[in-house]
């Protein structure tokens, strides 16, 4: 139970950080690639034109 | 579930030839009408052999409904046209508006029933012969019932009502279902009946937020799947690419409120014809799961939920976008990432492990970042429409709710940090500030939306009187003030006089003498949760002569902001 206990730790301790680490920095450049710019432009608008 | 979803499909093939199209009844209408009449069936069954009388009142209750909605669907299919709503008019989204308004309406009525008990028991803890020495009115079952009412009940039907109103205007679609909609806006209430009727009869499991027991939690559960179908339908029928940032917020609300619903209602019932479950969680892990659920009702129920409310109302309300969608992006997922982590500071100095406690304290502080992100964001797009707040009270109202929400957001961290927390926690500091986060931030945004949403859908030019709306707004400002500085100082106070000793090491106060300290700012907060109600009754006056005004009348009234 306690190995058990211990492996489940570290691993959540190193990978799982780093699995959550990676995952924002690809919702960091997915937020922030320029190439997006005009995507988001209209976006922001979306519930301001009417229909 | 498979009834629920199927409801979902308008059927192509109802449109029959020109002039006579064939009605007939969908799988959803026959099978729903099946299901709630051995439903209505199963419940008489379990009422006979109830092992409690309020046990028993529950069983009929679920009876009648079930019978009623039985009715309900047949009537309706009786006075329906045999062809489907269509989905366009004219290459213009269908929407169904429906729901949405029902669930506004009981919005208004939750919040004015919940608003008063909680002054009742404001009033109770100041006054404790007001609880008549009758189980029913005691502080103790009427404490849960307010907390419900404001949260799930109020909250709830906003959050309902306003996230099937902008997952259609968002998406350009109309809300997937026929039935399922309704069902989602009529057996959620009837969930908070359930509940709100069982604390005042002695039901409860005992937890924060999670008090109904197994029977309204399985109700409960099929509502919010059928939810999920409903709002994630529409998302999938949407005419516009992209997702509005909005939607996201909804959508995690909704996903993570039925993760954290099943894992802390994990209960196994005495019988089905007991009221009674055990939680299959044991000691602190049990204490642990609680919080857990706890804490990310705040985050995913009152701020995620609310957020989304931000991300519409306000931009479409200053007719504005929204400051930054980038940083909306960025907010939403570290808003999600960190919140799922911060529970364990519910349980400081506790048998909890020290390290998932630290654990806690530090994820509440990394919250700042993200708390403090959505707050400037919703404040700054009002940069360049700054004047409105002086013409719009409406607009107001939510800009301080997001101010609210920046000020919450920054004392939770802080009294996460254990050394606060040891001053802090079991005292009413604790409730001061969840009344900064409930009454400023979750009712203002609430108010706000209501405020846009009622002439929207009730096809009126403006409100009734934006002047109400101005006297609401300071009425409960000041109710608020009186509320959260009266709970600050008395919290301190409590916190200082429990850790006080003599010079011999004995502690300074009795229990009770600290007890008699609190009463004058018991009472102070009692009457700014009267403000608060008063605020609120002028509200639902306003709503309710807006709505029945007659269009002409609205048109003659000049109006102080933008036309939409």
């Amino acid at each position: 139970m306690n190995e058990t206990y211990r492996a489940f730790a570290e691993f959540a301790q190193t990978w799982g950080l780093l699995y959550f680490v990676g995952i924002f920095l690809c919702v960091l450049a997915y937020a922030l690639s320029p190439k997006r710019r005009g995507e988001f432009d209209a976006a922001a608008r979306m519930p301001l034109s009417d229909d | 579930m498979q009834t629920e979803l199927s409801l979902g499909q308008p059927d192509p093939a109802a449109k029959g030839p020109a002039g006579g199209p064939q009605k007939s009844m969908t799988y959803g209408e026959g099978g729903l009408a099946f299901l709630f009449a051995m439903l209505a069936l199963g419940a008489l069954v379990v009422a006979s052999g109830a092992e409690s009388q309020a046990y028993a009142f529950h069983a009929y209750l679920s009876a009648l409904a079930s019978i009623v909605c039985v009715f309900a669907i047949l009537n309706r299919y009786v006075d329906r046209p045999a062809a489907r709503p269509a989905l366009e008019i004219d290459g213009k989204p269908n929407y169904n508006f429906g729901p949405v308004k029902f669930a506004t309406i009981a919005a208004m009525v939750w919040g004015i029933a919940g608003f008063l008990v909680g002054v009742i028991i404001a009033f109770q803890l100041a006054f404790p012969v007001l609880n008549l020495d009758l189980p029913w009115t005691a502080f103790g079952r009427l404490r849960p019932l307010h907390t419900s009412a404001v949260i799930f009940a109020f909250g709830g039907n906003v959050l309902i009502a306003t996230s099937f109103y902008v997952v259609q205007r968002t998406c350009r679609a109309r809300l997937v279902g026929d039935l399922a909609p309704w069902f989602v806006v009529l057996g959620y209430n009837f969930f908070i009946v359930i509940a709100g009727t069982g604390y005042l009869l002695g039901i409860t499991q005992g937890k924060e937020y999670a008090e109904p027991e197994w029977y309204a939690d399985l109700w409960l559960t099929i509502v919010w799947v059928t939810y999920f179908c409903v709002f994630i339908g529409t998302i999938w029928r949407r005419k516009e690419p992209h997702i509005y940032v909005a939607n996201w917020f909804y959508l995690a609300f909704i996903v993570t409120i039925a993760v954290l619903h099943l894992g802390n209602n994990a209960t196994v019932p005495v019988s089905v014809f007991s009221p009674k479950s055990y939680i299959v969680w044991s000691g602190v892990q049990d204490a642990m799961v609680q919080w857990w659920y706890g804490h990310n009702a705040v985050g995913f129920f009152l701020t995620a939920g609310f957020l989304a409310i931000m991300y519409y109302f306000i931009p479409k309300r200053a007719d504005r976008p929204v400051y930054s969608y980038r940083l909306s992006i960025i907010h939403f997922w570290a808003l999600i990432f960190l919140y799922i982590w911060a529970g364990p500071h519910h349980l400081h100095y506790t048998a909890l492990p020290d390290w998932a406690q630290t654990l806690g304290m530090t994820f509440s502080i990394m919250l700042w970042m993200p708390s403090w992100g959505g707050m400037i964001n919703g404040l700054m797009t009002l940069s360049g429409a700054w004047d409105k707040l002086r013409t719009d009270p409406v607009l107001r109202l939510m800009v301080v709710s997001v101010a609210f929400y920046g000020m919450s957001t920054f004392e939770g961290p802080l009294m996460s940090v254990k050394s606060v927390n040891s001053l802090s926690h079991y005292t009413d500091w604790t409730i001061g500030h969840v009344h900064s986060g409930a009454l400023g931030w979750v009712a203002y945004i609430s108010f706000g939306a209501i405020y846009c949403l009622v002439p929207w859908l009730w096809n009126k030019r403006e409100l009734y009187s934006l002047k109400l709306v101005n006297w609401h707004f300071w009425i409960s400002t000041i109710g608020i003030v009186f509320y959260i500085s009266a709970m600050w100082v008395a919290g301190i106070l409590q916190g200082l006089m429990w850790r006080a000793y003599t010079s011999l090491g004995f502690l300074e106060y009795s229990f009770i003498e600290t007890v008699e300290a609190m009463h004058p700012f018991y009472v102070i907060r009692a009457l700014g949760g009267v403000l608060f109600l008063v605020g609120a009754l002028l509200m639902a006056f306003n709503i309710y002569m807006t709505i029945r005004e007659p269009e002409a009348a609205s048109a003659a009234t000049p109006s102080l902001v933008p036309a939409e």
